[in-house]
């Protein structure tokens, strides 16, 4: 309830006044009324420090990376790699060479469907995704299994959207050869039991990928227990710049797939007739990177590890927590995605009050707001709705900010059913 | 929410709450399915047009948000009775008034009540909602089989 208790409203966990500071826009004003973002599972708002690295990076010592023997290729060369060693800290693993440099989780699991079928996919093969994926982690396995002969299973969901492990269990085979599924669902919140779903995959003698691209800001993450093969992040939904996210891939599968996007960077040696190959990650870097993003995601990474992974989760819970409360009392409000274990992410639907029209109205009130299917319209058909109105909280968010968006949602079903 | 009241009128509100022939006619002479991949507006546009292309009967049918629904119920009150040649008019000049190109409270035109549309223009995220039956109406009379506002 939107109590009164003041002092029960401050988080022991954060200092989240002093935090807002650090994000310039979220002083801003939308339509006159102080900006709400609540759209954090479609990408994140950039603290000052990776604003300000970027810029001075950009300003003063911006060169391209891997092929000069000059200052500032030797300079930017360095940060590159040393935004390498940062992910492979933050994804728990020992051997920065295992993470990949991508444009976000969209490349990097397209990176592994066409690269990891090309070398271990045959006909009548099997791949499982889940009826929960974002379509991310679902064209591309449609694809494979067109061009692969191979064949798609999907793991249903139970009504509160949490994944039905017995199912699972049936699905895998000695046919299967990969399970991709998301460790946090963009549209429900659910976080999967990845570990389980690993341990079972392997037991079936199959590969894992797990997409990271909601869970690697919220969640602390260590690849090496979570025994996955490969696990992928998007830069802009963790603080960072656009363009750039990653992939985690053991090493020893790295070593044996082909390359994906091919060109410079990704060779040892070309001669006309040949073409040998760099060893990881550089295999799988064609071109000229997206160099500055790199760095900003660095920044990024240094500013998330600085508060500290374990209190982002334990707050953002207590926002999902409230959340959850407060819009539960707007009238007819259906939330959709019970799971007993979510990540800060509530869908919701309202019978009188289309996805988009709250969409609208809440921007009139300077609440930022995603609608539409989620780019999962597999779990939009799964539970029955045309779309959901969904509010994705960091832990830059207050709960004063969701007591506001449920009293706006009150008044916008009073005015379209009242 | 003073902004949005020019988006969400009254009438408006109303329409989408006791759509006007909202039914799938069994009889129409032309039919088009309309889609909006953005909010997953989706609706069916049905018309009955006599020998003389005049609208004799308009119909919906399908979901959406509260615009499109309301758009494609003022429409069809709107049409019936009206040729088809007159119909495209109508379509063309609402569809300029909701993209900004055209206004009605400027210069002559048949829209009409269709003017409680005007303020769409503000929200360019809505534009697609209200024109997408006006878009599937066209596609019906051309009798194409799907239209989709991507």
């Amino acid at each position: 309830m939107a109590d009164t208790n003041v002092t029960e409203r401050v988080s022991p966990i954060l200092d989240v006044d002093k935090i807002r500071q650090d994000f310039p826009v979220l002083s801003k004003t939308i339509h006159g009324k102080p900006l709400i973002y609540l759209d954090n599972g479609a990408t994140t708002q950039k603290p000052w420090v990776v604003i300000n690295r970027v810029k001075e990076f950009d300003s003063d010592e911006y060169g391209t990376v891997r092929r000069g023997a000059y200052k500032l290729c030797e300079d930017s060369t360095k940060y590159y790699e040393e935004t390498r060693q940062k992910v492979a800290d933050l994804l728990g693993t020992p051997n920065k060479n295992e993470i990949i440099f991508t444009s976000g989780t969209t490349q990097s699991i397209n990176l592994v469907a066409h690269s990891f079928s090309r070398r271990f996919i045959n006909k009548g093969d099997e791949i499982i995704i889940s009826n929960i994926e974002h379509h991310a982690n679902t064209v591309p396995w449609q694809i494979v299994c067109q061009e692969r002969g191979a064949k798609l299973k999907v793991i249903p969901v139970n009504d509160s959207g949490e994944l039905i492990m017995e199912e699972y269990e049936k699905l895998l085979s000695d046919k299967t050869r990969i399970v991709a599924v998301n460790h946090v669902s963009n549209a429900l919140g659910t976080v999967n039991p990845v570990k389980e779903i690993t341990e079972k995959a392997h037991s079936a003698g199959a590969k894992v990928l797990i997409d990271g691209a909601q869970s690697a800001p919220h969640l602390k993450i260590n690849v090496k227990e979570l025994d996955c093969d490969f696990y992928t992040f998007s830069g802009h939904k963790m603080y960072g710049p656009s363009g750039i996210g990653g992939l985690y891939g053991r090493m020893e599968l790295l070593e044996e797939m082909p390359p994906y996007v091919t060109g410079g960077d990704m060779i040892m040696q070309v001669t006309l007739e040949k073409t040998t190959y760099a060893k990881p990650p550089a295999k799988f870097e064609a071109g000229t990177p997206p160099i500055s993003q790199v760095v900003g995601l660095g920044a990024a990474i240094d500013y998330i590890t600085d508060i500290g992974l374990d209190k982002i989760c334990d707050y953002e819970l207590e926002l999902l927590e409230y959340g959850t409360e407060v819009l539960s009392q707007v009238p007819d409000l259906r939330i959709i995605g019970n799971a007993k274990d979510k990540a800060s992410i509530i869908s919701f639907y309202h019978d009188a009050v289309h996805p988009h029209d709250i969409v609208t109205l809440m921007d009139q009130e300077g609440i930022e707001l995603r609608g539409g299917h989620h780019c999962a319209q597999p779990t939009m058909i799964r539970f029955g709705v045309p779309a959901t109105a969904r509010a994705s909280m960091s832990f830059y968010n207050k709960k004063e900010e969701l007591d506001a968006l449920a009293e706006a949602m009150k008044k916008a079903v009073k005015m379209f059913a009242g | 929410m003073a902004y949005s009241d020019e988006l969400y009128q009254q009438v408006i509100i109303e329409h989408n709450k006791k759509p006007r022939n909202f039914f799938d006619m069994e009889d129409a002479t032309h039919n088009c399915h309309g889609y909006n991949p953005l909010c997953g507006d989706d609706y069916e546009i049905y018309l009955k047009i006599d020998d003389d292309n005049i609208i004799q009967g308009v119909s919906f049918a399908g979901s959406g948000c509260a615009i499109s629904k309301a758009s494609a119920s003022l429409m069809t009150t709107f049409l019936k009775g009206k040729s088809v040649d007159e119909s495209r008019t109508v379509f063309e000049q609402f569809h300029k008034m909701v993209l900004g190109e055209f206004d009605p409270d400027e210069s002559e035109n048949v829209l009409g009540k269709l003017k409680l549309f005007k303020g769409v223009r503000n929200f360019p995220s809505r534009i697609k909602c209200a024109s997408l039956c006006w878009h599937t109406m066209v596609g019906a009379v051309d009798k194409n089989e799907t239209v989709s506002t991507e």
